[in-house]
């Protein structure tokens, strides 16, 4: 055998109280050495079961009902080299335990969850080296010291008594995979390891184990939903589906001429950046609501009514919030506690009928300036206006009592996690009809039959209104949560990340429901996103959130051709598109520099001598440099400046980190 | 993390002065005092009332005081070591105490390391093997000690120590050894008649712990860093020990606050109907018979076990997890 690992004929069974059911039928595959397999399929597919036999870590109602895992172990007792049927072997047995974490080692998708809270970052690692290697203590340290360094933690000795919940997330999953690598096994499986991050730090982490890779000669398992982290990062492509193999092979064979019709429209369902004005996702399953429906067809007139789109909605004018980090003691004043700011003077608006896209990293402040508008959480300054159809102006943060009650008709929120946003007690139709209970309509049967529409309006069958939430899918969780923000008919819909948490093609059905929506009931949206693909499917603007700042602000084909804001470049560079022709280039990232407003180029960065204001470019581009400045920014970029701006961003980087005589970095 | 201790043991005090007032409010509520209700008695039974001893104490302990004189002069007493003359004992409240608290606590420890001993290993037990026979075996057994009435599992043990052992009902000790000086003999004898009193109280926390600290590991077992904690090839035991019983433990020092007060007044119920000499049943006399400065003592002493409890309780849990020692007072 020549491959470093060969799965043949793998079933894999879970029992459950009607009989066994087969979650992974007939499997085979390979790994061969040095290189990275990327396993693909939707969720539920069966991909992360395979991952978990090989690991022998199948959760308790699991078993291997047939096949072989054949594995070339390199670490066996006196070196020498043996290949290891895992599937025979006793999941928690002596030798399944020295492959574990030894020779093939696992990264887990949620770095929030997947180390131990209570323990230093240092001992978890250490731990796994001194279980494999006979090093001693001393030796381990250093060991560990080394591969924190290569995983690029600024401080590695500090990081070693650091506890997980002092890092960030991206600086949690480096810590994963130094703990997945510190025995140099010969395998890494990677279940999602970046799914859950932003992309900046999606393609520092991407880079990282492809350099590690070439670096310790490693093979890699890509488990991944993500056509394009498969792109950029395997060579070899196993599609799954429904527990089977629908196609394997080279990773140009699979993009180039895709044959099985699954990986099609598996394919068609990803937003590119390429797309036709106008062109639709091909989701799997399309939904169609019924052309009669008594809610499309009042709010068809209403939509007509008001098409002007010019317009404005929603004003917002120099919203600031701050938010105190830490709590004063009972002898302390309120004001001397440490703030830090959320959202720092944002100015934009919103016209009538436009989907306007919020991009940005975690912690951006995207959340919190959504909850202000929605009147969640108080600003310390600055000013909301809202506009109704005919013009009426209305002061959105002074409104209180039955002002804001009767207000909050004319705006509604979806939440991004289709699991905890809705009540596990209470039936779909309770749920959907709860806005309309709070708002004062009590008639039982009347509820009944706008929710029953409502349910249709999103493609869920109104049969299903009994049902609790917990029988249905995330999509289907999804759409719930539509039907229940579209219930009291609102002007304007705060999406936030209402997609991230679904698999390509049902997050392909969902948004193109709700960009038929917006066409169907005149709907406004702000639309919150980290995925710059999905923002740039659905959003005609697009404003830029970098540490609670808007950096820039454009209409959607002028942001992505002439993007100015060094932190907005930064972004568009690190997303990885499913296209062999369009690789990211992962030695252009600058460490995650880009999003510290402090190491931003001249005009742009934050530096307490210079007022930054938002800067008109024409055509409805704005960005946010120092005052002074016009329309020349877009020129800056034109020229040659551009062409290297990495490089300068680089070199203005260095020259910050050095004591430069009388710089101060804040 | 000083500015932390200190910022607690200072927001100790309003909250113990609070408590005084309620307590003194409480006992002085019922109408009259000690005094009168025993005058009223002793008239009953037609003896003769030394009035001038009645008028001494009344004077005395300033019951022709207004109420809030009175508290003044009883906080005050407190703070310097004076807690007051029993009535009903007709000692200082110091001496009444004093006899009984050994005993007490000694009950208390015993049922407490009784209550730990038997309910960890088993509780864990139960959470790692969920839904096996052993499993349902100790549930079922936890479900008849969490039901089964305290007092009759103490009537059925005393019966039968009776008869198999020949130990003699009632109390910590043969009756010939109350009231003499502690000898080797005597110490035997309590050991012989402790195991009662401790296994019944014990029981009764034992099934409550099993119960929760089985749901509390299961909850840790079920969580991701555990799975990682296997992917790095750790043996199962080490895994359990070092990772989610870790976690799972915190309630329990949560819990402390509440132990100590139990710990000194132990369990009412249960000391009567076996005529233990501890303070509960001491407690409940007091109450009954509005013996205020033995009550109020009493009173005064669980709450400050409470604010005690709790403060050191919150000590631990910043030595043991380390998101309270270095997360704390952060807020989104």
């Amino acid at each position: 055998m020549d491959d470093l690992l060969r799965i043949e004929d793998l079933r894999v069974s879970f029992r459950l109280p009607e009989g066994d059911l087969q979650a992974v039928k007939g499997v085979s595959f390979r790994i061969p050495e040095g290189k990275t397999v990327a396993l693909v399929g939707e969720s539920g597919s069966g991909k992360t079961v395979v991952s978990q036999a090989i690991m022998r870590l199948l959760p308790r109602a699991a078993y291997i009902s047939g096949g072989r895992i054949l594995f070339r172990d390199r670490h066996c007792a006196g070196g020498e080299t043996k290949i290891v049927d895992l599937a025979s072997l006793a999941a928690d047995g002596r030798e399944m335990r020295s492959i574990r974490g030894g020779s093939i080692s696992m990264v887990f998708q949620e770095p929030m969850t997947s180390l131990s809270p209570v323990h230093t970052v240092g001992d978890q690692i250490c731990e796994a080296l001194m279980i494999h290697r006979n090093v001693s203590g001393e030796e381990a340290r250093k060991i560990v010291l080394d591969m924190l360094t290569l995983v690029g933690f600024p401080d590695p000795l500090k990081t070693l008594d650091t506890y997980p919940f002092e890092l960030s997330g991206g600086l949690r999953q480096r810590a994963v995979i130094a703990m997945g690598l510190v025995c140099r096994p010969s395998l890494l499986i990677a279940d999602e390891p970046t799914t859950a991050l932003d992309v900046t730090i999606q393609a520092q982490i991407l880079k990282l184990m492809k350099d590690l890779q070439k670096e310790l000669g490693m093979s890699i398992l890509m488990i991944t939903h993500d056509l394009g982290v498969v792109a950029n990062m395997a060579d070899e492509v196993v599609v799954m589906y429904h527990g089977e193999i629908m196609e394997s092979g080279d990773v140009q064979d699979i993009f180039q001429n895709p044959g099985h019709p699954y990986l099609k429209a598996l394919l068609a369902a990803v937003p590119r950046f390429d797309m036709e004005p106008g062109e639709r996702l091909v989701p799997i399953r399309e939904i169609k609501p019924d052309g009669n429906n008594p809610i499309l067809r009042t709010k068809r007139d209403r939509s007509v009514h008001h098409s002007a789109q010019t317009s404005a909605i929603l004003e917002i004018k120099n919203l600031t919030k701050t938010y105190k980090t830490r709590k004063g003691g009972m002898f302390k004043k309120e004001e001397d506690a440490p703030r830090v700011l959320a959202v720092d003077d944002i100015s934009f608006e919103v016209r009538r009928g436009e989907c306007l896209g919020l991009v940005g990293e975690s912690g951006c402040g995207k959340t919190t300036l959504s909850k202000i508008i929605m009147r969640a959480l108080t600003p310390d300054n600055g000013s909301i206006k809202f506009y109704e159809p005919d013009g009426t102006e209305r002061d959105v943060l002074s409104m209180d009592g039955d002002e804001l009650f009767g207000f909050r008709e004319r705006m509604q929120f979806m939440f991004q996690d289709p699991f905890s946003s809705l009540n596990p007690r209470m039936t779909v139709q309770d749920l959907i009809g709860e806005p309309l209970l709070i708002h004062g309509m009590k008639d039982r049967t009347e509820r009944r039959e706008i929710v029953a529409a409502l349910m249709d309006v999103v493609g869920l069958s109104p049969l299903h209104m009994n049902r609790y939430p917990h029988s249905f899918s995330g999509g289907q969780r999804q759409r719930i949560g539509i039907a229940r923000a579209l219930a009291l008919q609102p002007d304007l819909l705060i999406c936030d990340e209402p997609v991230s948490a679904l698999d390509v093609s049902v997050q392909a059905q969902v948004l193109n429901l709700l960009t038929d929506l917006k066409e169907a009931l005149g709907l406004t949206y702000i639309f919150i996103s980290h995925n710059l693909a999905v923002v740039d499917y659905i959003a005609d603007r697009i404003a830029v959130m970098c540490r609670g700042r808007l950096v820039e602000l454009a209409p959607k084909a002028q942001l992505f051709r002439n993007p100015v804001h060094p932190y907005t470049r930064a972004l568009l560079r690190a997303v990885p598109e499913p296209d062999l022709h369009n690789l990211l280039n992962l030695n252009d990232l600058m460490e995650g520099k880009a999003s510290i407003p402090e190491l931003w180029p001249a005009p742009f960065t934050v530096d307490g001598e210079h007022r930054a204001v938002m800067i008109d470019l024409g055509e409805g581009h704005y960005v946010r440099a120092h005052e002074g400045h016009g329309p020349d920014l877009m020129e800056y970029c034109e020229t040659g400046d551009c062409v290297d701006e990495g490089a300068a961003l680089k070199q203005e980087i260095e020259n910050r980190q050095g004591p430069g005589p009388g710089e101060s970095v804040r | 993390m000083l500015n932390y201790i200190i910022n607690r043991i200072l927001t100790m005090i309003p909250t113990l002065l609070a408590i005084s007032i309620i307590i003194f409010t409480i006992i002085q509520l019922p109408p009259g005092d000690f005094l009168e209700t025993q005058i009223a008695e002793m008239q009953a039974q037609g003896e003769n009332v030394d009035l001038e001893k009645i008028e001494y104490l009344r004077k005395e302990y300033g019951l022709d005081q207004p109420p809030y004189l009175q508290y003044l002069g009883w906080i005050a007493g407190f703070v310097q070591g004076d807690l007051g003359y029993s009535f009903e004992h007709e000692l200082p409240v110091t001496e009444v105490i004093g006899d009984r608290m050994l005993l007490t606590l000694v009950v208390a420890f015993a049922s407490t390391i009784f209550t730990y001993v038997v309910a960890f290993p088993i509780g864990i037990y139960s959470a790692v093997k969920q839904y096996s026979v052993g499993d349902y075996i100790v549930s079922v057994v936890g479900f008849i000690g969490l039901a089964t009435p305290n007092f009759m599992l103490a009537l059925i043990l005393l019966y039968s120590a009776n008869v198999w052992f020949g130990t003699s009902i009632g109390g910590l000790m043969d009756p010939q050894y109350v009231g003499e000086p502690w000898s080797w003999s005597k110490v035997g004898s309590v050991l012989e008649h402790l195991w009662i009193p401790v296994v019944v109280i014990g029981t009764s926390g034992t099934a409550g712990m099993i119960r929760r600290l089985r749901a509390n590991l299961l909850d840790e077992l079920s969580k991701q860093y555990v799975v990682t904690a296997r992917a790095k090839g750790l043996s199962p035991i080490r895994i359990l020990i070092k990772y989610p019983l870790r976690l799972a433990i915190n309630p329990f020092i949560a819990d402390l606050g509440s132990i100590l007060p139990s710990l000194f007044s132990g369990a009412v119920l249960v000391s009567f109907v076996m005529g233990l000499e501890t303070n509960g049943p001491m407690l409940v006399k007091a109450l009954q018979s509005q013996d205020m400065f033995l009550a109020g003592s009493f009173l005064m002493f669980e709450a400050g076990l409470v604010v005690l409890g709790v403060f050191l309780s919150d000590l631990m849990l910043a030595a043991v997890d380390p998101r309270i020692r270095l997360g704390g007072g952060a807020s989104k």
